[in-house]
């Protein structure tokens, strides 16, 4: 079984001083610590541990800078064989479109039994990268996928709905299947892991040189970005003080809003 | 303008409540010289239908007995249809399980445009201006989008005010499809229900709530030691299931369960999206968190912007016994 894994790097933004760049347009990734998207990480794990099972090989794609290597031989260190690096700048401008004609190009001439990627990219959160590429491949897909098997030429989906429901849904393969974060419990990967595999050779694609054409290259579906970070503790009252004396105003709010003597 | 498309979604034998979400949406949009059109497609609409009387100008019930369950590739085709002779200025559908599943195939199938999880929407002189949030609710973003003949939208839950019967003129028009099948063979099987839990977070008067930054299973009994001085049962967000530091079925959120205790305390939690739908009704919140930008600040009735490995210890003094 070959299956292929979009993955993406992205800043870790959850414990980050976010700032705004001047122009107001974008966040200024200049000072981040960037990592393999969360989602992602899951997606590779369940594309080794499927190839661990029936076998066959696991290629890693990724569209972004130089530094997106990193999230690739990461990958690769996790078990994937193969990775291939469709190398731009202009991140932010990424719209999912351009971002999956440039796959598809790419990708061109190749077949694989399985796409998986993450839901969604904890960055931008656009959700449509593998959908897209799906039907762009004339492929059918599932989403938000918490649990999955292959059952011959064709593969079960748990997917994840809403309030703790969940559905199972059954595609032919070659199929398109996004992962939920919890399917698995991704393997641990050491320095020593990524060394082991520094002599496989990245693919690297130049997106300049894919010849998309204008609109294609993400020529941007949006004619103004403006980003807002909202108030330090907007909506909350901020308590202050020392630090017992912040814990004593939390005891006794807790005490009243908790009904407790 | 042109009409507003929007996508009823219905799951065992209801239409959810996001839908009234989306045509509340679509009728702001539309403002008083607009059209909302929706499209309801299942095995038995009229039932689905009552909810959407006087909330939309038009509806279309597509019958199909395969429509029973949602299935990307049969709603495909319909919506196809209905787009291309419609020719509407926008299509709106929830941000939920569903709406991520069909708006990127039908905006790939059909070369729209769309954008996802939207908190705000504005048509002004042909243009959309679009809001929706980046790095997981941390920075929102301001969008004014290029023309399009049709936009495809994706609406975050709880962001638009629900549509109130008496908005509009229902003329309901029914297809009953007789020839439909899945394009590639994508089939539905089963819907599958929470098995029996430990304990149901949903019924308790306190809760203790951890986070990410609780920092791992080890640290979970501190988080536990608290919820014991107060009698309170212990919850968490997503990534806390996610890598079995507590059970799914502690957790809050679209996914996992809505909760509404008297007070609730948020340790480490970021807050993102998912989980502010499932508490943001509290009674009281508290969060604790050591980055004052946390998105759990702006549910939060009350914030403590420390590092939680600190104030826990000093709470459980004051609060034990």
């Amino acid at each position: 079984m070959d299956i292929l894994v979009l993955v993406k790097n992205v800043p870790e933004a959850a414990q980050a001083d976010l700032e705004i760049t001047d122009d107001g347009s974008a966040v200024d990734t200049d000072d981040l610590v960037f990592a393999i998207n969360e989602w992602d990480n899951y997606a590779v794990e369940e594309a080794v541990r499927l190839k661990e099972a029936h076998g066959g090989t696991v290629t890693l794609l990724t569209l972004g800078d130089c530094e997106a290597e990193d999230v690739l031989r990461r990958g690769l260190a996790m078990g994937g064989n193969r990775a291939v690096h469709i190398c731009d700048d202009d991140l932010e401008a990424g719209e999912p479109a351009a971002v999956v004609e440039a796959m598809a190009k790419v990708l061109a001439g190749e077949s694989f039994d399985l796409i998986l990627a993450g839901v969604q990219s904890s960055d931008m959160g656009h959700g449509q990268s593998a959908v897209l590429l799906a039907q762009r491949l004339g492929l059918p897909h599932a989403t938000m996928a918490v649990g999955l098997a292959i059952d011959g030429d064709q593969v079960e989906v748990v997917r994840e709905l809403e309030a703790n429901t969940s559905e199972r849904v059954r595609l032919p393969l070659p199929a398109v299947i996004t992962v939920q974060s919890g399917i698995n419990q991704p393997r641990y990967v050491s320095i020593m892991g990524i060394r082991k595999v520094r002599k496989i050779a990245v693919e690297l694609h130049e997106l300049e040189d894919l010849d998309l054409a204008a609109t294609e290259a993400g020529a941007s579906l949006v004619s103004r970005r403006k980003l807002f970070m909202p108030q330090a503790g907007q909506g909350a009252e901020i308590l202050t003080g020392s630090l017992e004396e912040v814990c004593d105003q939390a005891a006794a709010i807790i005490r009243e809003k908790g009904g407790l003597a | 303008m042109s009409a507003i498309l929007v996508i009823a979604e219905h799951r065992g034998g209801a239409l959810r409540e996001a839908t009234l979400e989306a045509l509340g949406a679509a009728l702001g949009l539309a403002g008083g010289d607009g059209r909302v059109v929706t499209a309801l497609l299942a095995d038995d609409p009229a039932p689905l239908a009552e909810p959407l009387q006087g909330c939309t100008h038009a509806l279309r019930r597509v019958r199909h007995p395969d429509l029973a369950h949602y299935n990307p590739e049969l709603y495909l085709p319909v919506l196809a249809d209905i787009i291309t002779a419609l020719q509407p200025a926008a299509v709106l559908m929830p941000h939920s399980s569903q709406g991520l599943d069909l708006a990127p195939a039908l905006a790939g199938r059909l070369g729209l445009p769309l954008y996802t999880d939207c908190t705000d929407l504005e048509f002004c002189d042909g243009r959309f201006t679009i809001r929706r949030p980046v790095y997981g609710g941390k920075v929102s973003q301001e969008l004014a989008l290029r023309p399009a003949d049709t936009w495809v939208f994706t609406l975050q839950g709880g962001a638009f005010e629900p549509a109130e019967p008496g908005a509009a003129d229902t003329k309901t028009e029914d297809t009953t499809l007789t020839d439909l099948a899945p394009r590639h063979g994508r089939v539905f099987l089963e819907q599958i229900e929470s098995a029996l839990e430990d304990v149901d977070i949903a019924a308790a008067d306190i809760l203790v709530s951890v986070g990410r930054g609780i920092g791992g299973p080890d640290n979970i009994p501190l988080a536990q030691e608290l919820a014991d001085h107060l009698g309170a049962t212990l919850s968490c967000s997503r990534p806390v299931a996610d890598q079995g530091w507590l059970p799914k079925s502690r957790q809050v959120g679209t996914s996992g369960k809505t909760v509404k205790p008297k007070l609730y305390i948020a340790l480490g939690i970021s807050g993102a999206f998912q989980h502010q739908a499932g508490m943001k009704n509290s009674g009281t919140i508290i969060a604790v968190n050591q980055d004052p930008r946390a998105p759990i600040f702006q549910v939060a009735h009350y914030g403590i912007v420390e590092d939680l490995f600190k104030v826990l210890p000093l709470l459980g003094e004051r609060l034990a016994g």
